[in-house]
């Protein structure tokens, strides 16, 4: 039963390109609608080209000189890896450098429905990387009680759109345990939780949330999302030897698409530090995840069309945050705008724009108001994902109308 | 509806216009299940979700009616009176006057603080009386390696494992010597040294937890064969068995072979809510079945029938590389639900009398010692006054000492404190030196000077 299932699932979720082919010639061409067609006068929204961005390192050497790698990896050499490759080169990394580390969730032994976890079952036996029961709150209450007693649970949530049956165990539980023990020292601090999240296109209501602001209200949980294969390797090694809880969110639109070279050492990023993309000086955008790749394709528009230095910020951790990285930048700058997927209404950025407004000395160097870019307040609606998230031409007019202010 | 098949078509399509660049990547490896077939003219299904089911030709629903009440084990009835032929008691007569304080400590505690609470100078108190047998009982027939969860009801099994009458008092008074550090309601006990984890309020989300927590001593009992064999017991209520995380907890322990003993104490209500109104099969034990769970139902007021039970249940978690097993103890809530509860607003006084004088697991015991020639009148009389004046002795230390420094508040959070947390703890200490009139300091310890 399980082979079978297992191998249609795989085949689903993963189908050869070479057989996709005839199916396609087959179809008369006014019947193609492809959803990654674009206007075609578009000049702003024009699809990401992963294959150039500046954000993702093309070369060893400019993998080798990224900020934030320790002196050991800089020695190293690099490989070739997209996300979902440098998240299993994480995992794989971390099972073989430490016994009590654990990979679970549903459909993890074969490999995962978004291929993170290939090979690991085979390399490290099933008593390590295993399938559970499609019980969401099963697999955080199984993680939490494994991580209170010692082991490095990583568990999995398929889609993030489908971790709130989880919600009370890591409210509740996971992010309260260090708290509630106190004296005895017992913790959930060896606990990861990764789940993909994002939009991919067409993902709707379920396989497109970014809830990530539901988790930076909770004290007790760091929350971290990458943006490369580079940052997705040294981030999740971080944060699974992290003594806090950790979720870790993927936007699963760059498992393919996003490719770079990877050291191959072992390496971690220091988590709750941002990161400076791109120095400017005019304004200053904050975000994190694939918006930043957006944000870099309207920043080089904008200061073509504008004659001005924008400089770009990547969070990495969304909480506990860097504050101190933000402030000096929009001190420096006077000018900043938050970019997101998720919902604006109490988003990510409604607490970074509150922080910046309540710190007084970048209060006083404001120019302008800051500005929100982010998903409308609403569900992700299928048909409707282009004009939901925020594109180039939104963050390009949010650029001008501070610029104007 | 079904999620499993939603999310294989979404996935399906959010692969595609992904699987372009796939091209490169290494072939999938897939570990073979063992392959089923129906067999020409097979008697039996071999369908992959059951495999040994008979095909019949009549159409007829199982019906829960269908299948006699699992039974309930007991070795002593109410007059003390030994009922199983083959019971020979294990303890010496030490052990078991040891069991029987255990019980009456914790009697007494109750009754002492519950009348606290009703003068004000604890907040809250929840009495588990009626039910010390369950506790106390399951908790001798564990190893003291043991890992335990509770709900919140077991205070039985802290007194069993070691927990002192100052342990309890610095808890309920939250002082600077409670291990939570004054953060947590009266009755969330928790201890490092006894191997039980701290009590947290929301119901059930222990259970998935303890299986967890089994898993990761079998792996590691594996990867050093030098640990002693080791399980976890988890305790909960009938009512709680009624959440979700119970359902996940006992199938992830089924699929994932947990070394596990649930522990459900059936008392008959959850606060106002009586059983019938809590689930229509058979009691817990029933569902033990249907997750492929060993499970014996077990008369909660007979301390040797619970023991005897849990030592059983042990060896067999242990048994096959570990599984989980199931017991549930039909017992009676005495009390009221907690001192925030009158539960004479939903029953009847004289049902509580009434269990109270034909059926209690003390007395039960009691009746036993005595039938066994070691116990008596003035043995009775002697705990009872020794074990009163130290709760009262330990009440009135606990209720001396300092409560916890301020600075705990912001502490643990994190492992370390972050930036935020510190600028936060400046922010309060501003406050307090801002506004000295408003607040009360001078039972913390150290006043506002945790702060710095």
């Amino acid at each position: 039963m399980k082979s079978e299932s297992i191998r249609h699932l795989a085949r689903t979720a993963w189908p050869p390109a070479v057989s996709r082919r005839p199916l396609l010639t087959t179809l008369p061409v006014s019947s193609l609608r492809l959803y990654s067609t674009h206007p075609p006068n578009a000049k702003l929204n024009l699809p990401v080209d992963y294959s150039t961005t500046p954000l993702l390192s093309h070369t060893p050497q400019t993998a080798l000189s990224t900020t934030d790698l320790p002196a050991k990896a800089r020695n190293s050499t690099t490989k070739k890896m997209n996300l979902f490759q440098a998240i299993n080169d994480a995992l794989s990394t971390a099972l073989a450098s430490d016994e009590t580390v654990l990979v679970f969730g549903e459909d993890v032994a074969f490999g995962g429905v978004f291929r993170c976890s290939m090979n690991l079952a085979e390399s490290y036996g099933a008593q390590r990387v295993f399938n559970t029961p499609l019980t969401e709150q099963g697999i955080m209450g199984f993680a939490i009680g494994a991580a209170a007693e010692g082991m490095r649970p990583v568990a999995e949530i398929q889609f993030a759109d489908y971790v709130y049956p989880a919600f009370d165990q890591l409210v509740n539980e996971a992010a309260k345990i260090r708290y509630r023990e106190g004296k005895t020292g017992r913790s959930a601090g060896g606990l990861t939780v990764r789940m993909p999240c994002g939009g991919v296109g067409h993902g709707a209501l379920y396989h497109s949330q970014s809830p990530e602001s539901l988790f930076t209200h909770i004290p007790g949980l760091r929350v971290i999302m990458p943006r490369s294969p580079l940052q997705a390797k040294g981030l999740l090694l971080a944060a699974i030897r992290s003594n806090d809880p950790c979720i870790f969110m993927e936007p699963k639109i760059l498992y393919r698409a996003a490719v770079e070279q990877v050291p191959t050492e072992d390496y971690e990023l220091p988590l709750s530090k941002a990161e400076v993309i791109k120095p400017g000086e005019n304004v200053t955008i904050i975000s994190y995840g694939q918006p930043l790749y957006t944000c870099m394709s309207a920043i080089e528009r904008a200061e073509k069309d504008f004659g001005v230095s924008i400089e770009l910020i990547d969070l990495r951790t969304i909480y506990p945050w860097d504050k101190e990285t933000v402030f000096n930048s929009v001190r420096k700058t006077g000018r900043c705008i938050v970019v997101h997927e998720a919902m604006v209404n109490a988003g990510v950025g409604a607490e970074v724009a509150a922080a910046i407004q309540e710190d007084e000395a970048t209060f006083l160097r404001l120019e302008a108001p800051v500005t929100r870019i982010a998903g409308w307040s609403i569900p992700t609606p299928l048909m409707y994902e282009k004009f939901n998230f925020p594109d180039v031409a939104r963050i390009y007019d949010g650029l001008r109308r501070v610029m104007e202010y | 509806m079904s999620p499993r098949l939603l999310r294989g078509r979404a996935i399906a399509r959010l692969a595609k216009p992904l699987a372009r660049q796939s091209q490169t990547a290494s072939p999938l490896h897939i570990r073979a299940a063992s392959s089923l077939s129906q067999r020409p003219d097979s008697e039996f299904v071999s369908f992959p979700g059951a495999v040994k089911s008979a095909f019949t030709t009549m159409l007829k629903f199982d019906k829960p009616t269908d299948h006699p009440a699992i039974p309930t084990y007991r070795v002593v009835d109410q007059h003390g009176t030994i009922v199983d032929d083959t019971f020979t008691p294990d303890l010496s007569k030490e052990e078991v006057v040891k069991i029987y304080e255990d019980m009456l400590f914790i009697s007494l505690l109750d009754i002492i603080m519950f009348d606290a609470q009703r003068q004000g100078r604890v907040s809250f108190y929840m009495v588990s009386a009626g039910e010390e047998a369950v506790c106390v009982g399951s908790a001798s027939a564990l190893s003291k390696e043991d890992v335990i969860y509770c709900q919140y009801r077991e205070q039985g099994v802290f007194k069993h494992r070691g927990f002192t009458a100052n342990d309890f008092m610095d808890q309920l008074f939250a002082n600077k010597n409670d291990a939570g550090c004054g953060r947590n309601m009266p009755v969330h006990y928790g201890s490092k040294e006894l191997n039980i984890h701290t009590i947290s309020s929301p119901l059930a989300t222990q259970l998935p937890q303890a299986s967890g927590a089994a898993y990761a001593l079998k792996v590691q009992r594996q990867n050093d064969p030098t640990i002693p064999p080791r399980v976890v017991a988890v305790y909960f209520g009938e009512g709680a068995a009624s959440e979700g995380d119970f359902h996940a907890a006992l199938n992830m322990a089924a699929t994932r072979s947990c070394p596990v003993i649930f522990i459900c104490r059936n008392n008959g209500y959850a606060i106002s809510t009586p059983t019938l109104e809590q689930y229509r099969g058979d009691g817990i034990a029933s569902r033990g079945i249907g997750y492929g769970i060993e499970t014996i139902r077990v008369d909660g007021n007979d301390i040797w029938a619970v023991r005897e039970a849990t030592k059983r249940a042990r060896e067999l978690a242990l048994e096959d590389g570990g599984k989980p097993v199931l017991i549930e103890a039909l017992t009676y809530r005495v009390s009221h639900h907690s001192t925030s509860d009158d539960s004479f607003a939903y029953r009847a006084r004289v049902e509580v009398e009434d269990w109270k004088r034909r059926d209690n697991p003390i007395i039960r015991l009691r009746k036993w010692m005595e039938a066994q020639g070691m116990w008596s009148d003035e043995k009775e009389k002697e705990a009872r006054d020794r074990l009163r004046r130290e709760v009262l002795q330990a009440f009135k230390e606990a209720e001396r000492e300092k409560k916890p420094p301020i600075r705990a508040m912001f502490e643990d959070v994190y492992e370390e404190l972050t930036p935020d947390l510190r600028k936060q703890m400046a922010d309060l200490r501003s406050i307090l030196d801002r506004y000295p009139d408003e607040y009360d300091l001078n039972d913390y310890e150290g006043g506002k000077k945790s702060l710095e």
